[in-house]
């Protein structure tokens, strides 16, 4: 038998077959751990304050209207038989509410997160494409067609579009004085820009030809906003911002900005009357309405989870740190001695 | 013709009977009503697709598997019913791990073809019309006469007819097939061996009849008919006449050889055989935490269908105004809407079931697998062997073996034969110098001259140069290298005795030929029919008449010899339990005696005895044996009948004693292995007497243990009580260990009747030494162990064809790379080169694989519980109308883009512990025992763990976004797919998160592919909401995910449930290793100043094959001198691991094996032989 014996199965001497590669071996050890919770710790009770303070500076004013209460100011408009009611919130501001104000209605309870709700629209008619003008999608059932003619935005979510309507005074010297709202950016600069379009044709209303309003509309499409006739169709800021579904039951959503005038500074001390357009039922369905005006920072409204949550979990880190500093001298390893 | 038809279409069943009748050169009897068999042709298909039924066939194979056909059966739910999610979200994965799967089969099976097509095509030569005709290799039929030249293959099993010699025989070697690679002897039947050219196989008229095709290698039952002048004569055909196909033809020019079986049924094709299928632990625990899965998801789906149906039942939530319902919703019934409602929540939650598991363990283990070949530690230098993994399914097991059984011949051992000593005529001898001496006689007391050998010595000498099957090859190897061993000129002069090399398949017999030339009796060559020795120089011819060849049954083998002067003699040797009750004359009693003495020092022992026949005799005897030969039925069985008729009325002659080798660190290898707390059993069919000595030389039984026996038992009720005796003392006697001796006949018995008292006695012995074992014995030992209640992982270790049945029967089977074949090799799961590299597969790649899968598995149940829980719980948040949290995308690539690649990094790269450590701990090789990382236990802790993550991702997230205000500078408001987007970028990073702290080993690749998948998520992200998407219904995600960046808030949220999510579990893991540290984390995290003191001892005996050499010794040291850490300096040296993080000190002075009792057992004397 040869005794002379190749080396060609040899493997290769190489890091990555002897799995010696370089490797950063990091050891969850007391050493490293303690000072880093302890900084981390430090660190998230620092930001925590930060964030507790910004948060507390925010001004917030919220009131519910919804009117179950009989002696509430909305009560009577609450009976849905009553058309076109109208009722008014009277408040009195103590300081200056700073602006840039803006201006919320709140819905609890109701769910817009509801699948089978969220599906009821058509993508391809809110993007402008004419075919499905006539041809709505089937998700949109039953808000498909009315009558047999195909409804323009067709589905539950456009058909449930809010249509409470807002107007805010200032009572200054007895007379009341309209603070101007804007209706502008108030949803996202994509959705009016780019996910949603009109369809093609002047006048808009020419466009919807064939087409009629969502069921539960007082007015087309083409005429939701009076005002601004850019403002109107698809691209629709209350419209939008009404399609963009909420993630829970009990959402806010932005109305108005007051960003104009001598109000752009923010709402002067004294008395104010919000005047509202009670239009949309929710006492079916045990739901709240409610107006809320605020002021913002650079991370939103007021929040009070973050800077709690940082302040918790901060000082939990340091005192956790202490207990493992506790631990790590009485026992350490137990062969160590 | 019409039967033919009938025949064609598969109305008739071909005909079949015992036997199989080949026309030699195909020509058939021209009398008319013969209808020739049909035979497979000689195409070899190994590979399982062809490329029309690839897609159908693997398809069907893929979807077997029950996790694939739960996400089609989830596939098609979705297609037929309204759910949450599209049917893409779904299909897409399953598309995505389908492919890669059949991909990588694909690949494997498209290797196959091609080496098919090659085997296929290869020319042949065939003798067809009267001539030469080079065809391709699959062209060859039954029945055809084909040529092979010196050094081709055959191409199909062939008889024998003729080969260029005269006597008709040829040189073979089976190494292909069976890893023997000594010559060995074919021939052919006188009448056809003449036939020597072309012309005159052409006038052979000749018919083979032979048995059905059988996968025996070793087996082959026929007879040949050769007409000649009208006369018909019959000539028996066995294996010596069959050359098979895969082997090669040696040192003979050409051969001509008719096919008799081909294609798919050669032996050859005959063995390739299917992979055992052994499914690991590790796979087991998978699959029961799998249905656990799949009972959360029912449950939940359940819980979520009542709960949706309860919260209905209020009106007010039943139909609001907003949400009024459609046609087809108010007309369908209740219990069809319940069905529907019940597998749209299942869809929505399957994903919690890991869809890439299966296809990500199967990558881990494929592509992990390599590094066993790889490792520079199993490989080889000597015999330029590497590791070889023939499963990787098993890779893991690796790490949770509990019980050894280890053969002791070529496995322990070299199996590399030395002559030492022997007893004539009840004398003992010894080898000096090339000389035969009686015992006791010093050396330098004789002189050289007076070697006369008397008349007893020299027959014994004849008699173990004569009866052998020893092959003798004159030319060498032309690869002849250094050493000078090949001159040319001996080549000329074939008979020079200094150039002779011997191969046998027995090493005993090669060990004693060689030393009987060495003492002057030296067998110079056989050509077939005649043996040649030179005694002294003086050549002497035996006719050789008769072989009867060893088997395993009987244990001996013989040859029947005419000698010069004309007497025949009968040469038996084999096992002193064969021979000696066989023996009638000669010095019985003494050499019984002496065969004891040479195994009590461990020498392998045979016996030698002859017999002379009278004339009668023999004609009686050949008589017997020609009638056995030539019978087609019972063929074995006659020839046992025979053999017994033969094998009798012996003259001893004497014994021989012969020295197999220890291996190479047998001790240290045992003794880690023990360490380890696994225990070892050697089972061996060697006597009991050289078992014991062999077992106390290489440290599986040591001096201080209690050695009990439980030999020679006869009947059920002496066993039994002998058991009952043992278990007794073993009870009395605590601090001793024992080891326990039994016999295979004992064993029988105890396995029989008793087989929990045996049982008992066995696992408190700490080591067993099974001796005298049959084969099947061995595989029966192994199953008992694997089927008894605890249910311990085995492991089978063995280099022999004897040792296949264990190999496959054990959990784990390992075939050593020895002398004795490749058949163990073959049927193992991994193949090693030495006994001693058991000690790093088991101790460091077992333990890696085995946590690195552990972890895998573990943590993809944990990933996909974080996944998949928010979801359900924004059930509650939604009236439980099955609203998805998380866009469609996110749903499709979780698994298959943001979460797979770092957890299939770590569970190829992670190394808990240097592997030193590991290699010179082998204690830490019990924290990974009974599948503890894969317990209840743990899983519970992991998902656990996955529900508290998944809840903080989602009530930190609705603590956000639920008091409602905006999070944005600008006043406006988020929606619900911003929500989700939360949520789920905050999970992809949390899960990429815990992995990391998981991790102990940070190479690149794992920085890449961590910090990458985070990144890639982040990029994917921006990408797939910065566009509007063609053909999407809808653009729910349009700038959803930039518009989330852009909020203070909203990255404040990410860092703090990130931290708090994983500040717990870190918490958890520091106060667990300062609290209750386990052994393994000991040897992480020693700090590294306290590398001082002591130098280090064990550096001494750090050398460069990092194996556990004089660990013992150093783990003595270490206890009684205390800590030695500088020696990891020294012995990491080789390794790269220098990062000054990195404080695996191996040694510090912590006592491990404090409660181990195997340590007591360390005598003083044991350490310092170390």
């Amino acid at each position: 038998m040869s005794k002379e014996v190749g080396t060609e199965n040899r493997p290769d001497n190489t890091a990555f077959t002897q799995q010696r590669l370089p490797a950063w071996q990091p050891m969850l050890s007391a050493g490293i751990v303690i000072p880093g919770f302890v900084l981390i710790g430090l660190a998230f009770i620092g930001i925590g304050v930060a964030l507790f303070v910004t948060s507390r500076n925010i001004q917030v004013l919220e009131r519910d209207y919804t009117g179950v209460e009989k002696d509430s100011f909305c009560y009577g408009c609450s009976d849905l038989k009553v058309k076109n009611c109208k009722c008014n919130l009277n408040f009195t501001l103590d300081k200056l509410f700073e602006g840039p104000v803006f201006f919320y209605y709140g819905l609890s309870n109701y769910f817009q997160n509801y699948r089978q709700y969220g599906n009821s629209k058509d993508a391809n008619q809110l993007s402008g494409d004419k075919e499905y003008f006539l041809e709505p999608d089937e998700s949109c059932a039953p808000y498909e067609r009315d009558g047999g003619v195909p409804i323009a935005p067709c589905g539950a979510l456009p058909n449930s579009m809010f249509n409470d309507t807002f107007k805010l005074y200032q009572m200054v010297n007895g007379t009341r004085v309209e603070v101007p709202f804007d209706g502008k950016g108030i949803s996202w600069w994509t959705d009016y820009n780019i996910k949603y379009r009109n369809p093609p044709g002047t006048p808009l209303k020419k466009a919807f030809e064939g087409t009629t309003k969502p069921p539960f509309w007082p007015r087309p499409a083409y005429e939701l906003d009076t005002t601004d006739p850019s403002n109107n169709g698809f691209i629709n800021q209350d419209f939008l911002v009404w399609m963009r579904r909420a993630a829970l039951p009990d959402f806010r959503k932005l109305y108005r900005r007051i960003t104009e005038g001598e109000y752009a500074k923010g709402l002067p001390a004294g008395k104010y009357t919000l005047v509202i357009g009670y239009n949309y039922p929710v006492r079916a369905f045990n739901g709240k309405k409610k107006v809320v005006f605020s002021n913002v920072s650079w991370m939103g409204g007021k929040n009070k989870f973050l800077g709690i949550a940082y302040l918790v979990i901060g000082s939990m880190c340091v005192v956790m740190s202490i207990v493992m500093l506790i631990v790590y001298a009485k026992f350490k390893f137990p062969d160590e001695e | 013709m019409l039967r033919w038809t009938r025949q064609q279409l598969g109305f008739d069943p071909p005909h079949q009977s015992d036997t199989r009748t080949v026309y030699v050169a195909n020509r058939f009897p021209q009398h008319g009503h013969y209808i020739p068999q049909r035979f497979a042709d000689n195409r070899i298909i190994s590979s399982k697709y062809t490329v029309w039924n690839f897609v159908p066939k693997n398809l069907f194979e893929q979807f077997r598997r029950i996790a694939n056909f739960y996400f089609i059966i989830i596939f098609l739910v979705q297609l037929m019913i309204d759910t949450p999610t599209s049917p893409v979200t779904s299909g897409l994965p399953l598309f995505f791990v389908i492919t890669v799967t059949a991909i990588k089969q694909g690949y494997e099976d498209w290797l196959r073809h091609k080496a098919d097509n090659e085997v296929n095509g290869a020319p042949v030569f065939v003798v067809r019309s009267g001539s030469l005709v080079q065809t391709r290799s699959k062209n060859i039929r039954v029945g055809d006469i084909v040529r092979v030249a010196k050094d081709e293959t055959f191409p199909a099993d062939l008889v024998l007819l003729s080969s260029d010699r005269l006597e008709g025989t040829c040189h073979i070697t089976t190494a292909s097939l069976d890893g023997e690679t000594n010559l060995k002897t074919h021939f052919s039947v006188a009448e056809t061996s003449v036939c020597q050219s072309v012309s005159r196989l052409e006038a052979l008229q000749a018919v083979v009849e032979c048995q059905q095709p059988d996968p025996d290698l070793y087996r082959f039952v026929g007879r040949i008919t050769v007409t000649q002048q009208g006369e018909e004569i019959v000539r028996p055909l066995g294996p010596e006449n069959l050359l098979l196909r895969g082997a090669r033809l040696k040192n003979t020019k050409e051969i001509f050889g008719v096919a008799v079986y081909t294609g798919m049924e050669s032996k050859m094709a005959l063995n390739y055989k299917c992979k055992s299928q052994k499914r690991s632990a590790v796979e087991k625990s998978m699959n029961s935490f799998l249905i656990i899965y799949l009972c959360i998801l029912l449950f939940e789906a359940v819980l979520s269908t009542i709960l949706k149906y309860a919260w209905q039942a209020e009106t007010q939530w039943d139909e609001p105004f907003y949400n009024q319902k459609t046609e087809q919703e108010k007309n369908s019934s209740p219990i069809l809407k319940f069905i529907s409602d019940f597998l749209a929540f299942s869809v929505l939650y399957n994903y919690i079931i890991p869809i890439s598991l299966y296809v990500t363990v199967e990558m881990q283990k494929f592509l992990g697998s390599f590094f066993i070949g790889w490792d520079l530690d199993l490989y080889h230098e000597e015999s330029d062997q590497k590791a070889q993994v023939n499963t990787s399914d098993l890779n893991e097991e690796l790490g949770q073996v509990e019980y050894v059984f280890t053969d002791k011949t070529g496995t322990l051992t070299e199996n590399e034969m030395h002559f030492r000593e022997c007893s004539i005529n009840g004398v003992k001898y010894q080898e000096l110098n090339g000389k035969l001496v009686p015992e006791g006689m010093m050396d330098d007391s004789l002189d050289s001259s007076n070697a006369a050998l008397t008349g007893e010595e020299l027959l014994f000498l004849k008699a173990v140069s004569l009866c052998h099957t020893v092959q003798i090859s004159y030319d060498q190897p032309d690869s002849v290298g250094g050493g000078g061993a090949g001159d040319p000129f001996s080549h000329t002069n074939g008979f020079s005795a200094n150039y002779m090399e011997y191969y046998a398949s027995s090493p005993d017999e090669k060990a004693l030929v060689e030393a009987t030339k060495r003492m002057g009796v030296a067998f110079t060559g056989s050509n077939g029919e005649t043996m040649e020795i030179k005694t002294f120089g003086k050549s002497e011819k035996y006719k050789l008449l008769h072989v009867l060849e060893f088997d395993a049954n009987r244990r001996r083998m013989s040859v029947i010899l005419e000698s010069p002067s004309g007497g025949k003699v009968l040469f038996t040797k084999g096992a002193e339990s064969a021979v000696l009750p066989f023996s009638t004359k000669g010095e019985i009693e003494k050499t019984r005696l002496h065969v004891d003495e040479f195994a009590l020092k461990g020498l392998r022992t045979l016996v030698v005895a002859c017999r002379h026949f009278s004339a009668e005799e023999y004609t009686e005897v050949e008589r017997q044996l020609n009638a056995a030969r030539t019978a087609l039925q019972q063929r074995e069985e006659r020839l046992q009948e025979a053999f017994a008729f033969i094998e009798r009325d012996l003259q001893l002659l004497g014994a021989t004693g012969v020295e197999d080798r220890l291996q190479d660190k047998v001790q240290e290898t045992i003794e880690a292995l023990r360490l380890a707390g696994i225990k070892v059993w050697v089972l061996t069919g060697d006597k009991h007497e050289t078992a014991v000595s062999v077992s106390l030389s290489c440290g599986h039984f040591h001096r201080t243990m209690n050695i009990l026996e439980l030999l020679q038992q006869h009947t059920d009720n002496e066993c039994a009580e002998q058991l009952r005796l043992l278990a007794r003392r073993i009870k009395e006697d605590h601090v001793i260990q024992h080891g326990l001796v039994v016999d295979g006949a004992s064993l029988s018995l105890a396995l029989r009747e008793h087989e929990k008292l045996f049982m008992d006695v066995c696992k408190n012995c700490s080591a067993v030494l099974c001796c005298r074992m049959a084969p099947l014995q061995k595989a029966k030992v192994v199953h008992l162990f694997k089927t008894s209640p605890e249910k311990p992982i085995t492991l089978a270790i063995g280099d022999g064809a004897n040792d296949v049945s264990m190999i496959q029967e054990a959990h784990v089977g390992i075939g050593i790379m020895g002398k004795e074949g490749r058949q163990a090799v073959r049927n193992s799961d991994y193949a090693i080169a030495r006994f001693k590299f058991l000690s790093k597969l088991l101790l460091v790649h077992g333990h890696f694989y085995y946590i690195r899968i552990a972890h895998l598995v573990q943590y993809f149940f944990y990933k996909n519980v974080c996944f998949i829980t928010p979801q359900f719980l924004y059930q509650f948040f939604c009236l439980f109308s099955q609203q998805t949290l998380y866009d469609g995308a996110y749903l499709t690539l979780y698994n298959i883009f943001f979460t797979s690649l770092p957890i299939l990094v770590y569970s190829l790269f992670e190394q808990l512990v240097h592997p030193h450590v590991l290699q010179t701990k082998p204690a830490l090789y019990r924290d990974i025992s009974g599948n503890s990382l894969l317990s209840f236990r743990t899983f519970l802790y992991w998902t656990l763990l996955g529900f508290c993550h998944a809840f903080i991702f989602f009530f930190g997230s609705y603590a956000l976004m639920g008091e409602d205000t905006s999070l944005m500078g600008n006043g406006q408001m988020f929606g619900n797919w911003t929500f989700g987007t939360l949520v789920y970028t905050v999970m992809v990073i949390t899960v990429t998160l815990q992995l990391a702290m998981e991790t102990h080993y940070w190479t690149w690749m794992n920085h890449f592919v961590t910090w990458g998948s985070i990144a890639f998520y982040f990029i994917f992200s921006l990408f797939y909401g910065g566009i509007i998407w063609p053909f999407v219904q809808t653009q729910d995600m349009y700038f959803v995910f930039v518009q989330l960046l852009s909020s203070g808030s909203a990255w404040f949220t990410i860092i703090i449930i990130i931290v708090t999510c994983l500040f717990p579990d870190m918490l958890k893991k520091v106060l667990y290793r300062h609290l209750h540290p386990t052994r393994t984390q000991k040897s992480q995290s020693l700090p590294a100043q306290q590398a001082q003191g002591l130098s280090c001892v064990e550096s001494l005996c750090c050398y460069q094959h990092g194996q556990s050499g004089c660990s013992r010794l150093a783990q003595l040291l270490e206890q009684m001198t205390g800590p030695c850490p500088a020696g990891a300096d020294h012995c990491g040296a080789a390794n790269h691991s220098s990062s000054s993080s990195n404080n695996r000190s191996w040694s510090n002075a912590e006592n491990f094996y404090s409660n181990d009792r195997s340590i007591l057992t360390l005598s003083p004397i044991e350490a310092s032989h170390c």
